[in-house]
């Protein structure tokens, strides 16, 4: 990403997560689309205000376990016919009841896996630096009691006076702008 | 069951429910996390963790040496030998996989269930899922014999061309326990992400800093990551639930698939299982109660967590007390001479006493009492309770592995079982080894988890739009 300059985003500090639901779903309702909502633990309503629908984790854990299955069966079979046939009781090379059991761990593997990794993927995560750690107020905040409403420069309705003059219509602790 | 003839202590009760408190009075969200994050990012390490430490170390040298001078002589200094030939190894393997079981089942299933009470002791029961799971995988490795050729298990390209043979159960196992321990330390750590983050911004040290920080990925508590991280947590805990099933069925089809009395059996699969479960709860009981009263955290492991695990052990107890029973039935039932030998034998014979030690351990004590809310909300008799049933767990295995080789079809190829020093150096060398894990996971990770306590604060609730001044009030006290 290129280095950025200028100002990131306003952020408003809420002693509650009513009140950071409530100004963000007034904000979405008021054509503001480029926020997000920081809390010190998962908060669905503040999603669902912010309107954040689209959640691609079920769909990568699906592929990851089909995956997983696939692979595995696949090797089975072709370990157990092909590459090294064994002859156990004169039981058929193709035992595919056998090979049930370690394809199913690998789907759960690679489903799990996938589910684990594919959440960090789509969030972005590791990013250790972010400009809102800049924020005064944010790191004592957002990982313990405090409940923060982010709006983005990028948002075209984006005015810095405006925007902040907005924020404090919904009385917050504060409202800080955060640098890149 | 009988509730109503106890009444609860108000101060325990919400008042808006009557149910019992999961966490104790006037908690705020400030509270917890300092009340969590200072065990931690504290500089002072308690004398008695250095005592505790100090003990464990000592177990866990003692599983060094043991297992280098195996390494040096062979598994001829073990008790192994025919007809005994799994002996001590494979008892400590099911022990440990099996208290592994409660870990995932407070963290998945009970996530699932939605059982709110869990997050107080999902931690670190995962925790103790994987140093269990540490000490167990250890066992058949260091029982092959040569573990130097331990990779021989693993499907993979090798010159010489040979490749493992999947029908078999003890190739089963390798899959079904890596799997295992590889999902419960990614779910694990996945759950402690976010209280990474509160560790980075709250630790005083730069070192701290760093590495808490590195350890949160820069986890910032954004509602879209909430979200996919609730989606992934869910799907962890949907994967892990059918997978801890299959973890302890599979290891049972080590035994039930061979044809030996006393192993060739159905039941084992369930019995497995909710034996799993039950001695895993009692070592969650083991570990948490000394945890809590050292650590003062009553108001998070409160007595109600204390009385809902001793109700998962009567449940799971009886499910273990009836596998017993349909073996004892079955050898009868079968009509099969060796069948009902091998059971008379077990009972009566030269090593009749662990049989009864198992019953005294595991059905005679603990399936009598906890049916009482007294002795289930008396914490030094949980305590005991919890040790009575992990002996009695340790005796099972020992049974159902010793007393069913022992002695089996030609009386000339009879032989007995006797533990060697080696053997017993190396099962408390495990527990040492386990403890020192716990120990260090207790001092520099968080063992209670952080973001899931929170939402269980009355402040974590939203309103149908209160003022905000009262909204602000209520959450601050």
């Amino acid at each position: 990403m290129p280095a950025r300059e200028g100002t990131y985003g306003l952020l408003a500090e809420f002693d509650t997560p009513g009140d950071l639901v409530r100004a963000a779903q007034q904000a979405r309702q008021d054509g503001w689309r480029r926020m997000d909502c920081y809390t010190p633990y998962p908060v669905e309503e503040a999603a669902e205000a912010i309107g954040f629908h689209r959640n691609r984790v079920p769909l990568l854990t699906l592929i990851g376990g089909l995956m997983g299955l696939t692979a595995m069966f696949l090797g089975e079979t072709w370990i157990s016919v092909w590459a090294y046939p064994l002859n156990i009781a004169g039981r058929p090379l193709y035992s595919w009841p056998a090979f049930i059991v370690p394809a199913y761990e690998w789907t759960i593997l690679f489903a799990g896996l996938s589910a684990a990794f594919g959440m960090f993927a789509l969030n972005g995560l590791p990013a250790l630096y972010h400009p809102l750690f800049n924020a005064p107020n944010f790191r004592d905040g957002a990982t313990t009691d405090k409940f923060f409403l982010c709006l983005e420069a990028l948002d075209p309705k984006f005015d810095l006076v405006e925007a902040k003059a907005y924020l404090e219509t919904f009385q917050p602790n504060s409202v800080v702008e955060v640098e890149y | 069951m009988a509730t109503k003839e106890v009444k609860p202590d108000p101060q325990w009760t919400d008042p808006a429910t009557g149910e019992y408190r999961v966490i104790g009075l006037g908690q705020t969200f400030r509270s917890i996390t300092e009340k969590i994050s200072r065990i931690v990012l504290t500089p002072e390490t308690p004398l008695g963790w250095f005592a505790f430490f100090g003990i464990a170390g000592a177990g866990a040298t003692l599983l060094l040496v043991a297992v280098t001078w195996l390494f040096l002589k062979g598994v001829g200094i073990w008790a192994i030998t025919q007809p005994v030939a799994w002996g001590f190894a494979i008892i400590n393997f099911v022990w440990w996989i099996g208290i592994g079981h409660a870990g995932t089942l407070i963290s998945a299933i009970l996530l699932l269930f939605k059982q709110g009470w869990r997050n107080s002791i999902s931690r670190f029961a995962e925790a103790m899922t994987i140093f269990a799971v540490v000490c167990a995988g250890m066992f058949p490795l260091i029982h092959i014999g040569r573990p130097w050729l331990g990779y021989w298990m693993l499907p993979i390209p090798l010159t010489m061309n040979v490749w493992p043979q999947f029908r078999s159960p003890l190739l089963w196992d390798v899959f079904a326990v890596s799997t295992y321990a590889t999902i419960s330390v990614v779910f694990w750590y996945v759950g402690m992400v976010p209280d990474f983050g509160t560790f980075r911004d709250r630790a005083k040290s730069k070192f701290g800093q760093y590495i808490y920080g590195i350890l949160s990925l820069g986890w910032r508590g954004s509602a879209r990551h909430w979200m996919r991280y609730e989606t992934a947590s869910l799907l962890l805990s949907g994967l892990a639930t059918p997978l801890v099933l299959s973890v302890h069925t599979v290891i049972s089809f080590d035994f039930a698939v061979a044809v030996l009395p006393g192993w060739h059996t159905t039941i084992f699969p369930p019995y497995f299982v909710a034996g799993a479960i039950y001695s895993g709860f009692a070592m969650v009981l083991t570990l948490a109660i000394p945890l809590r009263k050292f650590y003062h955290l009553e108001n998070l492991v409160t007595e109600r967590h204390i009385d809902n695990m001793g109700k998962v052990m009567l449940a799971t107890g009886f499910i273990v007390a009836y596998g017993y029973g349909m073996e004892v039935f079955m050898a009868w039932y079968s009509a099969s001479h060796w069948e009902s030998f091998m059971m008379w034998n077990r009972m009566f014979g030269p090593m009749g006493w662990s049989y009864w030690v198992l019953i005294a351990c595991n059905i005679a004590i603990p399936l009598t009492t906890l049916w009482s809310r007294k002795l289930r909300t008396n914490i030094a008799f949980m305590f005991c309770i919890s040790l009575v049933v992990n002996t009695g767990m340790w005796f099972e295995r020992f049974v159902i592995i010793v007393t069913s080789l022992y002695r089996d079809f030609l009386p000339s190829a009879w032989g007995t079982y006797r533990a060697t020093k080696w053997d017993y150096m190396t099962f408390i060398g495990t527990l040492g080894l386990f403890t020192t894990l716990f120990l260090l996971f207790v001092r520099f990770l968080p063992m209670i988890p952080m973001n899931e306590i929170r939402m269980l604060l009355p402040g974590a609730k939203i309103g149908p739009r209160p003022t905000s001044k009262a909204a602000a009030e209520k959450a601050g006290d």
